[in-house]
């Protein structure tokens, strides 16, 4: 703690004196040409001007869809596209004893599966420890141990989605994450599968910042069923999810899904803006018992930093594992859940609003082990 | 956050500093740091033992005896040879002799190709063409929408038609035509590469468009999959170049190399930030950097140019090195430090100071303090912290809610710093 202020100093005077240095290096440089056009500094933040939320289609009493789905499995879907422990587990077992080869196979299949380097040591750590004991003697016993291990390592996490009126009404269930993840597919999802569950749902559009983010959601909003509120392109996205939550409240509907714009974990001004969000949405009738933090399951190594940012500006309650039906793997969840303690609640498996389905640790480590 | 490698070799680097020459033992150590941080940075497996093979091979060699630092030595030869990788031939554009050129925009859903393409239609008319889009992702409710808002806001014509993507394709072809147009950029919806049916479609809308360049988007945070999908686009539609988004974050963007390594095409451009003029041709130099964790000092640089006010900083900049430098003119060049990200990300793209720092977590909250400290300063005490004695520092640590000894701190070190940076300015180059 006692020089971190020095550092502080030293990082202004450097970026200070850097800048300093540029800029008289540039005004050299653009001496003849002239002068660069100034970029607008236009901070989404900064120009937000709260604009009164228009409401729209907003079907009150949602009409249940003709017949519930049954959701996909987790193991059929994945099944797809799996092969790197596959072609490890075969290497393996085809030798008749566990030597170099065997752990570098096994070690390249969990970092392919973007496992991570740290979760990948610590699991074979463990396992040559048991193999010296002689515990584990032969290739057999070694990937039965190695999946028992990576399930058990997911065991024991509630995964359920928090859903309780008693706490509060409507519940609030918020979407977060990068851009690109997949949040406005998944909250319609989740909408289509609440309503299946007889719960009346209203999406609030509090991504106002992408373009057309809104009629995205506006679109999924008729295909579900589900009522919407949406504010104005730029709008405060704490106000529209306020009122959101205000209107479901006047209207008994009992589940208000925030949508949110995506942002990176580095900018500081927009992580501020979704701590507010989260704020405000409890300042009207209801409470936040969700916040799912979306992530692309070909999401590498950055996905810790994500979590750890967005849990940190939000209390991120749970994961969504969005496009797992393509070739990436996901592992990034184990470090998530070990690390952070953030259980994967849903994955997403395909386009379709009934492609999404509950997390279920083993099916997942099942899968990626399968030819 | 990951250990930077500077960080990771640094334990390795000390034990072998005074040692003239590294042994094959040493020599792995050094590798295997230099292996766990390319795979951190999200680099393919199969990308970094290529790497560490042809890094070992310049490393152990009779060159490496003689220099002073050789576990120094080795991380040069790390940089070099992933600029090498990075680099080559940086993409040229050259236009079609018959315009429009044409240009395919493909990728995952999600990996920013709808905002890509709006970037990439803004550089091209900063280039002076005349660029056209075509919304062709008819699959993601309110693509074609987007399209059109940041088309209206760059200023750039967008052409959509419903229906089937291949014909949008070919209309918007027939319009850019019809309006002399000479770039048109098609945008086409994400797809999964191992969706055969969504793949052979994106094939059909090249055959129909014949594009001068197919650019890759691939999302600067994607992991190992990165090298599947892209081997996957380019079977199918012989890809041209990779357009990296999302370059802002704090990803290391190992997925860069690679796709670069295993496909074979450059990395033509990077966006690095949300609006749409914040995208750039690609500096292979600042990404082996980024990918290492040595330190950005060129983009921080460039970053700081983009938040600090011109005139402002080179007045204080001034005020510095001469030592006229007050705590008011910090408290100044704090408010424009913080408009440029998280303290600790800002901190990690200075060399050096990223290990100084380990351990200890740099809040915003400590940035607060500071400035509350200094706020409940009179401007004389500002202009001259020597002033400040015992009643004056309990009213200073009394009005900012903090502690006396807090007050003392950031007086004696804001001194020091005084001391630290006249001497570094006697050093600079004089303007």
């Amino acid at each position: 703690m006692n020089d971190l202020w020095l550092y502080v100093a030293v990082a202004a005077t450097i970026v200070l004196v850097g800048g300093g240095v540029v800029v008289v290096r540039r005004s050299r440089r653009t001496a003849v040409p002239p002068a660069p056009v100034p970029s607008t500094p236009a901070e989404p933040t900064a120009t937000i001007q709260a604009v009164a939320p228009t409401e729209s289609v907003a079907p009150p009493d949602p009409v249940a869809p003709a017949e519930p789905v049954a959701p996909p499995s987790l193991r059929d879907r994945l099944s797809r596209a799996r092969g790197v422990f596959a072609s490890a587990t075969t290497g393996v077992l085809r030798r008749s004893a566990i030597d170099q080869s065997t752990w570098d196979e096994l070690e390249e299949a969990m970092l392919r599966a973007d496992l991570g380097v740290s979760v990948t040591t610590t699991l074979l750590d463990g396992l040559r420890a048991r193999v010296k004991q002689r515990e584990i003697a032969d290739p057999a016993a070694l990937i039965r141990a190695l999946r028992s291990d990576m399930t058990s390592r997911l065991a024991g996490a509630d995964r359920s989605l928090a859903f309780d009126l008693a706490r509060g009404a409507p519940n609030i269930w918020m979407m977060v994450g990068v851009n690109g993840a997949g949040k406005t597919t998944s909250l319609a999802k989740i909408a289509a599968q609440q309503i299946a569950l007889g719960r009346s749902v209203l999406m609030a559009a509090g991504d106002t910042f992408r373009a057309a983010a809104g009629e995205q959601l506006e679109t999924w909003a008729t295909r579900t069923g589900a009522a919407i509120i949406r504010g104005a392109e730029g709008a405060d996205p704490s106000s529209v999810v306020f009122d959101g939550v205000q209107s479901a409240a006047a209207r008994n509907i009992n589940l208000v899904l925030a949508d949110t714009a995506g942002r990176l974990q580095t900018n500081t001004n927009l992580m501020d803006e979704l701590r507010k969000v989260r704020r405000v949405a409890e300042k009207a009738a209801g409470v936040v018992t969700e916040v799912l933090l979306v992530i692309d399951a070909t999401t590498g190594q950055n996905g810790l930093v994500q979590a750890k940012q967005f849990a940190q500006a939000t209390q991120v309650t749970g994961v969504v594992l969005t496009k797992l039906d393509g070739s990436a793997k996901g592992g990034i969840v184990f470090a998530i859940e070990t690390e952070l303690g953030i259980p994967v609640k849903l994955v997403g498996l395909g386009e379709t609003v009934d492609d999404l389905a509950p997390f279920n640790p083993e099916e997942f480590v099942n899968a990626l082990f399968d030819e | 956050m990951f250990d930077s490698l500077s960080d990771r070799l640094g334990a390795v680097v000390g034990k072998l500093r005074n040692r003239g020459r590294l042994s094959e033992a040493d020599v792995d150590e050094i590798l295997a740091e230099i292996r766990t941080a390319l795979l951190e940075a999200d680099v393919n497996v199969t990308v970094v033992r290529n790497v560490l093979a042809r890094i070992r091979e310049k490393s152990v060699g009779e060159a490496m005896s003689k220099v002073l630092d050789p576990a120094q030595q080795v991380v040069k030869t790390v940089q070099a040879e992933l600029i090498a990788l990075l680099g080559g031939e940086t993409l040229k554009i050259t236009y079609a002799s018959q315009p429009p050129t044409v240009v395919l925009m493909a990728g995952l859903q999600g990996s920013g190709k709808t905002t890509s393409a709006a970037k990439l239609a803004a550089w091209f008319k900063k280039q002076g063409r005349q660029p056209m889009l075509v919304g062709a992702d008819l699959q993601r409710p309110a693509a074609v929408e987007q399209l059109r808002v940041l088309g209206a806001q760059i200023g750039v014509p967008v052409f959509s038609a419903p229906g089937d993507p291949v014909e949008t394709a070919r209309l918007g072809l027939e319009e850019a035509r019809r309006l002399g147009r000479n770039v048109l950029i098609v945008d086409t919806a994400g797809r999964l590469a191992i969706d055969a049916e969504m793949m052979e479609q994106v094939r059909r809308i090249s055959d129909t468009v014949t594009p001068r360049y197919t650019f890759l988007v691939v999302d600067a945070m994607t992991g190992q999959d990165a090298v599947t999908v892209a081997e996957a686009f380019n079977d199918t539609l012989a890809i041209d170049g990779v357009i990296l988004s999302k370059l802002d974050g704090d990803a290391r963007g190992g997925a860069a190399l690679s796709v670069k390594e295993v496909i074979g095409k450059p990395i033509a451009f990077a966006a690095t930030g949300e609006k749409l003029d914040a995208f750039e041709q690609f500096h292979p130099d600042r990404m082996a950097s980024r990918i290492l964790g040595m330190g950005d000092m060129l983009s921080l640089i460039e970053q700081a140019e983009q938040v600090f006010e011109k005139e402002e900083a080179e007045k204080a900049a001034k005020k510095l090195v001469d030592g006229k430098f007050t705590l008011d003119d910090f408290l100044e060049q704090l408010q424009q430090l913080k408009k440029m990200g998280p303290l600790q990300n800002v901190l990690g793209m200075l060399p050096g100071v990223g290990a100084q720092l380990k351990g200890a977590e740099v809040s915003d909250d400590q940035v607060k303090r500071t400035e509350a400290i200094i706020r409940s300063m009179t401007p004389a005490e500002r202009e001259n912290p020597q002033i400040i004695n015992g009643s004056r520092r309990s009213r200073i640590a009394n009005g900012s809610g903090t502690q006396v000894q807090d007050v003392n701190r950031l007086v004696k070190q804001f001194a020091e710093m005084q001391k630290m940076m006249k001497q570094f300015g006697g050093r600079l180059p004089s303007r």
